[in-house]
């Protein structure tokens, strides 16, 4: 079993003349979850974007199974659809409706029926708990829900890998919950993830493996227990530190 | 009131004839601006330095200047300094192109830039080509934005050619004062009547679009 599905080599990545991720090197086995933590500016969700060809990279490889999908090598767009992302920000179509949103990338990009589409569709938003929404607009969601349907407008294209991008960073704390619930069930249906998050005990649960980012190098990449209970630098444990109040009593 | 002027021979057709001829100046000019107004504004929200440099003076020229003194200048001025023959209704249609385009394209360019980048990077992250994403993802945001905006335009350049008589075309307020004019004696009190009139019909001009533009605004309020 678990087979090699994303290999990164080397990569490099700077804007202009400052260093953003250097030398990253990972490979990432079909069915795992890789939570990517670390301080803001480390460079975790550029490191997302570039294996999503969204940011052009000086230097290095990236793999999708056998696949070069550096964005120069220009197969990247028709490999671009293998690999799902999910924002920060609230990125659905404004101008379309929850059932139009998810519809649109199959029927356009992958050419399927409409009505096949739609069944689908309905089915996922059904898990996500949303299918009574499905004629809603974006604008009359939650935040919440609104990233509910972006996790579903992903889903619909069968990607391999899946990439989350700080998801609930916007979110209201109430519905932090309702979506890495729904990242959670992903997990238990071994799909192949990356996650950058700032919610460690949401880490702690779902990760196989947490990958720690600082000055764009890998600092730690181990097992959550280890990560969490006794990191081995001092950098990640000043890091997890953050995340913990001295009682003031 | 003085309205029975109006009737008397073919002065209301003569006033529809001025209003006619305001509209054929406003729709050509609304065309042109908007061609042009479109392709300056994607070119602006581009960030070239020198476009953007350019636009800049364009635009402030236009902001500045009243729509009057540009008519004098195209039609008194250019035509005199440059030797060229330009009628009265050529110079109207560039002048009104130059205020309209210069509007259309500062209009686009807004819509253009308040399209979050997160569209084209969420659009390209399913697998939608640039075309596609443009298609299905970018121009129908822009037009739900800029289609009212434009009509508020269209309008206040509808009104706006009421300008034109005063480089000699007979629009529809020249026709009125001409009517005034000759009934002076006969009846005083043309002016309230015939005025009223050529309110009406700017009225039922403008009216309907904009309350069409309202309507869409609210169909797609985001």
């Amino acid at each position: 079993m678990s087979e090699e599905i994303l290999k990164i080599e080397h990569l490099y990545k700077r804007y202009d003349d400052i260093p953003v991720l250097e030398d990253i090197s990972l490979t990432v086995k079909k069915g795992e979850t890789v939570v990517i933590v670390g301080p803001s500016g480390c460079g975790k969700s550029t490191f997302l974007r570039c294996i999503n060809g969204l940011e052009d990279i000086q230097d290095g490889h990236v793999y999708l199974e056998d696949a070069l999908i550096n964005p120069a090598s220009g197969e990247s767009v028709q490999n671009r659809q293998r690999i799902g992302m999910v924002f920060q920000s609230y990125d659905l179509f404004p101008h379309k409706t929850v059932l139009e949103n998810v519809i649109l990338a199959p029927m356009k990009v992958q050419k399927r029926k409409k009505e096949d589409a739609t069944e689908e569709a309905l089915a996922l938003l059904d898990r996500v708990g949303l299918s009574a929404r499905k004629d809603s607009y974006p604008r009359q969601l939650s935040g919440g829900q609104k990233q509910r349907v972006a996790i579903v407008r992903a889903l619909m294209m069968h990607p391999e890998v899946l990439l989350f991008d700080e998801v609930t960073a916007a979110l209201d704390p109430e519905m932090v919950r309702e979506v890495l619930d729904v990242i959670l069930d992903l997990a238990r249906n071994n799909s192949t993830m990356l996650i950058v998050t700032h919610e460690m005990a949401f880490a702690r649960a779902i990760a196989d493996r947490v990958l720690f980012l600082d000055g764009g190098h890998i600092i730690e990449d181990t097992d959550p227990g280890q990560f969490f209970d006794s990191p081995g630098t001092d950098r990640a444990k000043k890091f997890l530190q953050t995340f913990e109040y001295e009682s003031v009593r | 009131m003085g309205f029975e002027v109006l009737f008397k021979g073919t002065n209301m057709l003569r006033l529809l004839g001025g209003l006619g001829a305001a509209m054929k100046i406003s729709l050509i000019s609304i065309a042109i601006s908007i061609s042009l107004g479109i392709i300056l504004g994607m070119l602006m929200s581009m960030k070239k330095p020198v476009i953007n440099a350019i636009s800049r003076i364009y635009l402030e020229i236009v902001r500045i200047m009243p729509q009057m003194v540009l008519l004098f200048i195209v039609f008194f001025g250019f035509t005199k300094a440059m030797g060229l023959n330009l009628s009265a209704e050529t110079s109207s249609i560039i002048v009104f192109s130059f205020w309209g385009t210069a509007e259309m394209s500062d209009l686009v360019r807004s819509c253009l830039i308040s399209i979050p980048p997160i569209q084209y990077e969420s659009s390209a992250a399913l697998g939608l080509s640039k075309l596609q994403t443009y298609v299905y993802v970018i121009i129908p945001q822009i037009g739900r934005r800029l289609i009212p905006l434009s009509i508020n335009l269209i309008t206040r350049m509808i009104k706006t050619t009421s300008l034109v008589m005063m480089i000699g075309i007979v629009e529809v307020l020249k026709v009125g004062q001409q009517i005034i004019e000759a009934n002076r004696k006969s009846s005083p009190n043309a002016a309230f009547g015939v005025f009223a009139t050529v309110f009406l019909l700017y009225f039922l001009v403008c009216w309907p679009i904009s309350t069409f533009s309202r309507y869409l605004e609210k169909k797609w309020a985001n």
